[in-house]
């Protein structure tokens, strides 16, 4: 039998199989913790920050963090809260989304959290950068206003030798998730769904089908995100 | 682009992925591009796809898709650059070249580039030509070198009649780089008889008695971070792991920092030799050394002393006539990426990829280069190693102070009399640091670089060492004559926004908003609250993954602390609210599309 260990966060004590993430240790103990980049069953990669954590007065991504016997975590506090919240309007404020013009509104984990984090307008200067649509690829488009970088797609979709068909291109402000020329051109119909699938935000989209499910029928029309969660 | 050159590169890099950069620098440095075509090639050949090989060209600054010109110059742009007198220097560049930074002439011949800190802050203006250094730049000596290269001269006879001094004279370096070495202390003392610790002490001692020693002398990572020794090397003996390795990182990219450099020219083999007591203590067989890549110039000779050291069987086989201990260095070079001075990224880029820092845990120690046990460690440590060994770790706690042990090589540039390289022991004040460079007159100092903290003369009396001012040896003296704010503090944040690798959203996304604070402020714009802002959004810096995210904000956060007064001199009084927007300029761009006039 695995190794069960002893935690709190928030004060509430909590239970674990030794070694799992953070993350996954506070969703078995009923505990929201918000996250975005992360995306279950593909190798976590702190990227967002936003489930970040404090132990031992440190900031920590619970994603990355394997829980720890005794480790006293902070989660629910004003503090974080309103570092997760400072996060999602830098990710507003440094691409360009406007939800009422997105198919995705409603079914966006971004804008989701948002809500959830009641986000009425970001505390930062909105950026307005330049970015464009890349519509060169037979099955999907990648519109880089609406990137968040989260690296999920990067992460997940790789082709039959392990080659990327997402990328990172540039670094610092001006990076962009960019697609493979030769492999997204080839891109099998499974492999295009679960690229559409995995996007948390309307970056990936499935060529010549728009709006695929009607408003009201869409992931968080009707209840906020992190709603399955008891705490 | 000549095909030739790409499957050269490949084929002598075995076709291997992990040695993905060594094949795009050479591509880089033969072609001074890398075409769509050598893309493809290198994509097809490497099984990879294309996207992942223009991942890695696009991260690193040196390497470049389009062309950068038969002539690629890079002038610095640090604050100690311009200090001393870039503008000028770049004006004539600009002039004599004819064309703008950051573009290269019609024919292709000549490119002018920006560049961050190149190590040469003792000697600038600095310049790297495909990938030489020229040192102490004036608009004749501009005049000079454009001359020579309208001549077809090549880059390296462009400048021998004037070599600097030590080991920059030897015939594999040939290089005009002073190395103003101003005070020696054991690390960098020259009566040293590089291999008697291999021959003498090595072979009598187990691994785990050096980790001993080293663990009783009690020195910390000269990189910065200060990570005891000892403790990183037991960790990475008692991890499980077929293979081990030693990383030594020669990624000094912090502005300011130079000290590396100047071990890495007069006292290579300290540091090999250190490498190899690393690789004996936790079983290593074998150690890189990752080389930053405005240092490339060191690269041939360093090389040279690689060979003439394992002719001395102080490197490969059954080193020192210690039977089954093989162990060999061979030399990474990087492409221009600050971030790679941090240990996983540094793994990362070993690997030929994006220099992105890893999460951790795992530690390097379990999990590193090649997902093997490995230990990174700074140039200035493994050197301090081998005099450890040699004197007695009891003999090494003796110096400095009794939590900041031994010596520090310092890099001391900016407003001083005497710029250079000056080993000190822990725990000197920072007035005494300025009476020994001949500083005075002293509005500030960066301590640590742009990454530490801007002090003032009210904190002049606090010490060098762990527990109040640590440093990884960047020392940036500033007169009164300085305007810190839009000369120091701009330029650092720049920088830090430049080098970004921009997974962590903080990072990417904050900086840029902080410089907008800062810009606001200088403009004459800002309004109390927008400090208020500042240290607010700051805090934030300290939910990214790595050392650069953390510290990224350090410039502006560190001088509104200790200058407030700077910042409020130039805020609006008794307004609450300015938004800083500037309708004329906002239309600017529009008017002069549709050649009309701003009438408000």
């Amino acid at each position: 039998m695995a190794d069960i260990i002893n935690f709190t966060i928030d004060g509430k004590e909590c239970m674990a199989e030794k070694g799992i993430f953070i993350l996954q240790a506070a969703k078995e103990n009923d505990i929201y913790i918000p996250s975005l980049c992360n995306y279950e069953g593909v190798k976590p990669q702190g990227s967002c920050r936003i489930c970040s954590i404090k132990t031992n007065g440190q900031f920590v991504t619970a994603c990355t963090t394997p829980v720890a016997d005794g480790m006293e975590i902070e989660n629910n506090t004003d503090e974080i809260n309103d570092m997760r919240k400072s996060i999602i309007e830098l990710l507003f404020v440094e691409g360009n989304h406007f939800c009422p013009a997105c198919e995705m509104s409603g079914d966006c984990e971004l804008q989701a959290l948002a809500y959830r984090f009641q986000m009425m307008v970001p505390r930062f200067i909105y950026q307005f950068p330049l970015r464009e649509i890349d519509a060169r690829h037979p099955k999907i488009l990648k519109d880089q206003n609406r990137c968040i970088r989260c690296k999920r797609c990067i992460r997940t979709i790789k082709d039959e030798k392990g080659r990327s068909v997402f990328a990172f291109y540039g670094r610092g402000k001006n990076i962009e998730v960019n697609v493979d020329p030769v492999l997204g051109s080839k891109l099998t119909d499974k492999l295009a769904a679960k690229a559409i699938e995995v996007c948390p935000v309307g970056s990936i989209l499935p060529r010549e089908k728009g709006f695929r499910t009607p408003i009201g029928q869409r992931k968080f029309d009707h209840e906020p995100i992190g709603s399955e969660y008891k705490h | 682009m000549e095909n030739d050159t790409v499957y050269s590169a490949i084929s002598k890099y075995n076709q291997d992925k992990t040695r993905l950069m060594d094949i795009l620098i050479e591509i880089q440095d033969n072609e001074n591009y890398i075409s769509d075509d050598a893309v493809r090639i290198i994509s097809e050949k490497l099984e990879l796809s294309i996207v992942d090989v223009e991942q890695t060209i696009s991260f690193y600054h040196f390497l470049s898709k389009k062309s950068l010109g038969k002539y690629t110059i890079y002038l610095n742009n640090s604050v100690i650059s311009n200090m001393n007198g870039r503008q000028i220097v770049a004006e004539t560049f600009e002039n004599e070249v004819g064309c703008k930074f950051g573009k290269v002439t019609e024919d292709g011949t000549i490119g002018l580039f920006d560049t961050a800190c190149i190590g040469m802050s003792d000697q600038e203006p600095a310049a790297l030509i495909n990938g030489n250094v020229f040192i102490h730049l004036t608009p004749f000596r501009v005049k000079e070198i454009v001359r020579d290269i309208r001549a077809g001269k090549d880059v390296k006879n462009m400048h021998t009649s004037y070599l600097g001094g030590g080991q920059n004279k030897s015939e594999y370096l040939k290089s005009v780089v002073r190395n103003n070495i101003m005070r020696m202390g054991p690390v960098l003392s020259d009566d040293y008889n590089p291999g008697t610790i291999i021959k003498k002490k090595l072979v009598q001692l187990a691994p785990e008695q050096v980790i001993e020693e080293i663990k009783t002398s009690n020195i910390r990572g000269r990189g910065g971070a200060g990570f005891p020794t000892g403790f990183k090397w037991e960790f990475c003996r008692k991890a499980k792991g077929d293979k081990k390795y030693i990383l030594c990182n020669a990624d000094e990219g912090e502005p300011g920092t130079f000290k590396d450099r100047v071990i890495l020219t007069e006292r290579p083999k300290l540091l090999f030799e250190g490498m190899v007591i690393a690789g004996y203590s936790i079983g290593a067989t074998e150690g890189i050394l990752y080389l930053r890549y405005e240092y490339k110039y060191l690269k041939n000779y360093l090389e040279n002393i690689l060979e003439e050291t394992r002719g001395k069987n102080l490197l490969g086989k059954d080193i020192g006539g210690i039977k089954g201990f093989n162990f060999d260095i061979r030399i990474q070079l990087g492409a221009g990426a600050y971030v790679c001075g941090e240990e996983s990224a540094l793994i990362e880029s070993v690997e030929g990829k994006r220099g992105e820092p890893r999460d951790r845990p795992p530690f390097p120690v379990e999990k590193g280069y090649n997902d093997c046990p490995t230990v990174v460690n700074n140039v200035e440590t493994l050197c301090s190693v081998v005099k450890i060994m040699l004197n007695g770790g009891e003999w090494y706690s003796s110096l400095g102070t009794h939590e900041s042990t031994g010596t520090k090589v310092l890099s001391i540039s900016g407003d001083c009399r005497y710029p250079g390289i000056y080993e000190v022991e822990w725990g000197l004040t920072i007035s005494d640091i300025l009476d020994m460079v001949g500083a005075t007159g002293v509005q500030a100092i960066q301590v640590g670089g742009p990454s530490g903290s801007l002090i003032g003369p009210e904190e002049f009396e606090r010490k060098l060492c762990y527990s109040d001012l640590v440093t990884g040896g960047s020392f940036i003296i500033f007169n009164y004559n300085r305007d810190l704010l839009k000369n120091v503090v701009l330029n650092f944040t720049d920088f830090f926004i430049e080098e970004s690798c921009g997974s962590c959203v903080p990072c990417r996304a904050m900086t840029p908003l902080l410089k907008q604070k800062l810009e606001k402020i200088l403009s004459g714009n800002g309004v109390a609250n927008d400090l208020e802002d500042i240290l607010k959004w700051g805090k934030l810096m300290k939910t990214n993954r790595c050392g650069l995210g953390h510290t990224a904000a350090n410039p502006i956060l560190t001088s509104l602390k200790n200058f407030r007064y700077l910042y409020e001199e130039k805020l609006e009084r008794g307004k609450e609210y300015e938004t800083g927007f500037n309708l004329e300029q906002a239309v600017s761009e529009s008017c002069e599309a549709t050649t009309r006039v701003p009438n408000f």
